[in-house]
């Protein structure tokens, strides 16, 4: 069974938890721009979270449904129709085989996510599905989608029903402009002058519309470094932030090679970077210095706490687990303020829904 | 902060730096230097790696003169595999690389090498004597990376030192052999490229739909083997037609 794509936004790709365990041979790890993002809409479906979604930016698109499925759109606030019923985003909904859904402008956000009961199944390449677009692996043809394809569909998890976080939200997380992207200094922090150091602790940088899977490029104060922009080339991580000889920042995202030339000032913490990728173009933002101890801490109660999320969603309706549960799955929608549901009939149920 | 280690790190026999690379990857940075010497010790400490695991390393990338550490700190802090890796890099024992050996056949020249004639000419060699120099000479795999199955080789001649162009061309195609700088390349994937070029291999460096989709491995060494453009195109189809698999010599 599959899933029929009819229309598509700017971008849509598949996307999983990327490659790994490659990279000594060149091969990008790829994957989810918001991988919290992406595990949400996966864990709404009842997916393991290995499986693969749909990522897009700025519109979704419209599918028609091969079977009977679940399906949640994660990221930020989005339009999500099938006929007439307009649809929530942050929680799973049914739709009927032959049925077409509509997902919209992706609001607040830069990258959202499609997960549908079973996961999309294309062949996995180099030991993931994720595409990689600029060396064409995995995906369907190593290619963004466009109308016309259809993707095969995993087998799904029996007796699945629709759910939603206890506190329901599109994203497992603020997006929060306002909080500062931490940073470990390094590994090439030595080639730059304490003063520009400073300038990295204390000056704005804004997102410009030079971004995509690979990059994204920053303007603010040019840092440059005083032993120079070229160094013996090495590995990189997603997450680098890379100064050529322009002077202007760059951060190395999910479609970054393996290994570059130019001197890496600081690396973006694992905990920050999908807020990162999830700002919007011309956002401002600061940076706040971290020590690698910090960053590890984060990063570790970061998961915990997405973890929990993640172990405690519950039924989309807030209604007791029973069979008439599954029919009233078909009946919700409507909900187009998520406040509008924020903790309410949760305290009746939550007990009897984990 | 052991980042201000640099200087301290890049002659054999002292002990590498240790560069924080985020919170779930560090570099093990041997010197600062292009040299046989220290990649050597980077792809020692890889193989070493890999023969003895260490719980929570995810995976390494060995480069020129640093190897990038990845791992899980739920597992093992950063702080707790630098301790781990010094006592490594302390038991290294650098003998006789039990390096794979390849001999690429290579035509020279054509639509693919457009560089050659040339590149010849800027060196006041001739087009038969450029390509003498070029497979005579022993190179080394220092890394791969920039593209799937791409190879960084060392041991270029110096004679053929050549800068990068300073507009890249759009588009190279897999398996050209390339010249930028002091380095050589077998381009594994079609795309732009500043690299000079003097010739092209059947031989596919990168096939994901090959049993071992990666050709080459750091550390391995390689010589290029003249072909005409009529066996290029033989081997080509023999090994399009599953006849024929590239191997190494030992």
């Amino acid at each position: 069974m599959s899933l029929e794509i009819l229309s598509t936004g700017p971008m849509l790709s598949v996307q999983d938890q990327g490659r790994h365990g490659r990279k000594r041979f060149g091969v990008p790890s790829a994957g989810a721009m918001d991988r919290p993002a992406m595990d949400l809409a996966n864990a709404l479906c009842g997916n393991a979270l290995t499986a693969a979604a749909l990522e897009f930016t700025a519109i979704g698109g419209s599918f028609k449904a091969g079977r009977a499925l679940r399906l949640a759109v994660t990221g930020g606030e989005c339009d999500i129709r099938i006929g007439e019923r307009v649809l929530g985003a942050g929680q799973s909904h049914t739709v009927e085989a032959g049925e077409v859904v509509k997902i919209g402008v992706l609001k607040g956000a830069t990258w959202g996510y499609i997960a549908v009961s079973g996961g999309i199944a294309v062949p996995e390449v180099l030991g993931a599905r994720a595409t990689h677009l600029r060396f064409a692996l995995g995906g369907v043809e190593g290619r963004a989608l466009q109308a016309g394809d259809l993707l095969p569909l995993g087998e799904e998890a029996e007796g699945g029903i629709c759910l939603r976080p206890r506190e329901p939200a599109p994203r497992p997380g603020a997006i929060a402009p306002e909080r500062p992207i931490r940073v470990v200094l390094g590994p090439q922090g030595d080639y730059f002058a304490p003063e520009v150091i400073a300038q990295l602790k204390t000056a704005r940088f804004r997102i410009t519309p030079q971004r995509d899977r690979m990059a994204m490029v920053l303007d603010g104060p040019p840092l440059p470094a005083a032993r120079g922009h070229d160094i013996v080339s090495d590995g990189i991580v997603s997450g680098a932030i890379q100064v050529p000889s322009s002077g202007q920042p760059m951060v190395l995202m999910a479609d970054s090679q393996t290994t570059g030339g130019y001197p890496k000032i600081a690396t973006v913490i694992s905990a920050d970077l999908p807020r990162l990728a999830q700002l919007p173009t011309g956002a401002d933002l600061r940076f706040e210095i971290v020590s690698r101890d910090e960053a590890e801490d984060i990063l570790l109660a970061e998961r915990a706490r997405l973890h929990e999320v993640l172990a405690s969603l519950v039924p989309a309706t807030g209604m007791m687990l029973s069979s008439g549960f599954l029919l009233s799955c078909n009946l919700v929608g409507g909900i187009v303020e998520p406040e509008a549901v924020m903790g309410r009939d949760l305290e009746l149920s939550e007990d009897t829904a984990a | 902060m052991s980042i201000q280690a640099h200087d301290l790190a890049g002659k054999p026999g002292n002990d590498p730096a240790f560069l924080a690379v985020g919170d779930s990857a560090l570099a093990v940075q041997f010197g600062e230097s292009v040299d046989a010497e220290t990649n050597r010790r980077v792809i020692a400490l890889a193989e070493s790696l890999t023969d003895l695991p260490l719980d929570g390393v995810l995976e390494c990338v060995p480069t020129y003169r640093s190897l990038l550490v990845s791992y899980d700190p739920a597992r093992l802090r950063g702080a707790a595999l630098e301790a781990a890796l010094a006592q490594r890099v302390a038991q290294l024992r650098l003998g006789e690389e039990a390096a794979r050996r390849w001999r690429v056949p290579v035509v020279y020249g054509g639509e693919v090498g457009l560089d050659l004639e040339d590149l010849a000419r800027e060196k006041e060699l001739t087009p038969d004597e450029l390509i003498e120099l070029h497979s005579a000479a022993e190179f080394r795999v220092y890394m791969i990376g920039f593209a799937p199955g791409f190879a960084y080789l060392g041991g270029l001649p110096e004679a053929l030192h050549t800068p990068r162009l300073p507009k890249p061309r759009m588009s190279i195609p897999a398996g050209a052999i390339g010249i930028g700088g002091q380095q050589g390349s077998i381009n594994s994937v079609t795309g732009p490229s500043g690299w000079r070029f003097i010739g092209w291999t059947p031989w596919r460096a990168f096939d994901p739909a090959r049993a071992e989709p990666f050709l080459f491995a750091a550390g391995d060494r390689l010589s290029f083997v003249p072909v005409s453009a009529a066996e290029g195109a033989e081997i080509e189809a023999a090994i399009a037609a599953g006849e024929m698999l590239p191997e190494a010599v030992q």
